[in-house]
């Protein structure tokens, strides 16, 4: 171990100073969004909610979860997160398996043809064009097929196939089984981080994502959460959540920003909480793509 | 079928995945094309008839053009400057913390914010930073400044872009650099240490030259894309009042082309655009190599 000079020592304090300092900015708008979302509006219109709720209550929790909007668009993403998440691995385990094995006949070809889209792509009207011509434009299907693969990922999971030993699929061969079966009942088991970690890349994806809703879905009920949220946060329409009879105009607007806080909680609060606990995987996947990417 | 081609099966799997980068892929480099044609939809991309540079022409002397470069390239730089050192620095004083558990708090800390969605992120600056209703406004306010109207200034839009970016990705983004800090032999530390050089001394001259490679080829990939700026964030942000600060290449294809309907010529801008991006990063990539021996390829 390397001795401890005075030098050292205030090195260590300054530098665990300014961590903490970093900590508590990155915290802080976190925890005052969560104190302000169950705090009484009034006080926290005023500036009176600095960090702790005062006068707590759920109300701007009822009225976000009452919303047809936003309930249509959190089954709308539900929808699009779970099919575009298991067409993401179906696809990119077809892609990646074949890619990993070593006597496959083609295989750098096929490589360079997947791995030239990283640098070259038509862009958005011409991508758009084909989306629109192939007639699945304002279809559910918009928003689940134009990014069934994503480049980097299939390379972090071609690498993770590599790395399984070779002796498991001549083992499997020598049985009889066929590379389907080989890849389902040999492979796959052995796969199961690569599988959560991809997982939760796609799911957080599809989960947060607005882009392809804003672009290809022109009605309004086909909307994914983010999309809606964008109009209550961003432009601030959320006419319906109000009772419009019985509410003055200063009540509306007092409630409108509660409005907000909560719905950045529910739509947060879901991935936020699953990452500590899943920390371990996504820094994983981001290694692993660091060191072959 | 299964003797006559080995590896039939494997085949057999890449057909769907092929066919996915054909037709989402592929098949719109080949409706680039209509950058150079009057594109209508009735006679479909093969029918329209070729214009040649026009689309450019226009574009190159419309009114758009310096304001879209300029911002493009501004917000681009600043990010540069701002965004792509902080992580490294980040990932430096991590790397530095003895206690294990306050390294792991503010590691989970930091990362937390990549996971908030565009959306979220614009909204809380939007909340945050309202003139009548914002915390932000509300400091400003008590210490005896002026309330500023963040969201709605020109002059803000560019520092609250790039500072919202280091907010929300600095931790993530160290992420790399600490790994790449963890691979580093401790006997150098130590032979240094027994040397006499100070801590920030072995960071200075073992640390940093130890991820130099990590850090040159993240150089390339971000000034690779320079063109390429988020383009979800700037749409969130922009309104009719930041418009002359905010307006780039990437959201005036989407009001022309998406919104306007004029395909061929959203489709020659964005293509202005990519070709720009990739002469950028052929261009640095070779300096790159020439300079500290890293590269891409």
């Amino acid at each position: 171990m390397i001795h401890k000079t005075r030098n050292d020592k205030i090195f260590d304090t300054l530098n665990t100073v300014i961590l903490s300092l970093i900590l508590i900015v990155v915290l802080y708008p976190l925890v005052f969004v969560l104190s302000a979302s169950i705090s009484n509006p009034l006080l926290v219109i005023r500036g009176e909610v600095l960090l702790f709720p005062k006068d707590m209550t759920l109300q701007a929790y009822a009225r976000v979860f009452r919303d047809g909007e936003v309930l249509g668009g959190f089954m709308n993403t539900l929808l699009y997160a779970s099919t575009g998440t298991l067409i993401n691995l179906a696809m990119t385990t077809m892609g990646a398996y074949p890619l990993s094995r070593p006597n496959l006949q083609g295989r750098k070809v096929i490589m360079l043809v997947i791995l030239m889209t990283m640098f070259f792509n038509g862009g958005l009207i011409p991508t758009y064009m084909v989306v629109k011509s192939i007639g699945i434009i304002n279809t559910y299907w918009a928003m689940v097929l134009p990014g069934a693969i994503s480049v980097f990922h299939l390379i972090v999971m071609r690498t993770f196939f590599e790395n399984i030993p070779q002796e498991l699929h001549e083992a499997a061969v020598i049985d009889g089984s066929s590379q389907i079966r080989t890849l389902w009942s040999v492979v796959l088991p052995l796969s199961l981080p690569i599988m959560a970690v991809m997982t939760l890349f796609y799911g957080v994806f599809h989960w947060n994502s607005f882009f392809n809703g804003l672009i290809y879905l022109s009605d309004q009920s086909k909307y994914p959460l983010q999309l809606i949220m964008r109009d209550i946060l961003i432009n601030s329409q959320m006419q319906d959540m109000m009772n419009l009879a019985d509410e003055s105009a200063v009540q509306q607007q007092l409630m409108g920003e509660s409005i907000k806080y909560a719905l950045i909680v529910v739509t947060s609060l879901p991935v936020l909480a699953l990452y500590p606990l899943l920390q371990r995987y996504f820094v994983q996947g981001v290694m692993i793509g660091a060191i072959k990417g | 079928m299964k003797k006559v081609i080995p590896n039939f099966q494997l085949y057999l799997m890449l057909v769907p995945v092929l066919l996915f980068f054909g037709v989402f892929h592929y098949w719109p480099m080949y409706g680039v094309q209509i950058a150079f044609k009057r594109f209508s939809a009735m006679k479909g991309i093969l029918g329209s008839e070729w214009v040649g540079f026009e689309h450019f022409e226009r574009f190159f002397h419309s009114f758009y053009f310096m304001r879209l470069l300029l911002n493009t390239i501004g917000i681009s730089l600043y990010e540069l400057a701002v965004a792509f050192p902080v992580p490294i620095i980040l990932a430096l004083m991590i790397h530095e913390v003895g206690g294990k558990r306050f390294k792991k708090a503010v590691q989970t800390v930091t990362y937390a914010p990549h996971f908030l969605s565009v959306v979220v992120m614009v909204g809380m600056l939007a909340t945050f930073l309202s003139p009548t209703t914002g915390v932000v406004n509300h400091l400003l306010s008590f210490m005896g400044f002026e309330r500023i109207s963040f969201m709605t200034e020109p002059g803000w839009f560019k520092t609250l872009f790039v500072g919202s970016h280091v907010w929300q990705n600095a931790g993530w983004s160290s992420i790399i650099y600490i790994a790449a800090l963890t691979a580093i032999d401790p006997q150098m530390h130590e032979a240094a240490a027994i040397d006499g050089a100070s801590r920030l001394q072995r960071i200075w001259h073992i640390n940093l030259p130890g991820i130099s490679s990590t850090i040159v080829i993240l150089l390339i990939l971000n000034i690779g894309s320079i063109m390429n700026v988020g383009f979800e964030k700037i749409f969130l942000m922009q309104n009719d009042l930041n418009i002359a600060s905010s307006d780039v290449f990437a959201t005036y294809v989407y009001r022309s082309g998406i919104l306007g309907a004029q395909y061929s010529f959203a489709a020659a801008v964005g293509l202005f655009n990519s070709i720009v991006n990739l002469i950028l990063l052929v261009a640095v990539n070779l300096t790159a190599r020439r300079v500290s021996g890293n590269s891409l390829w």
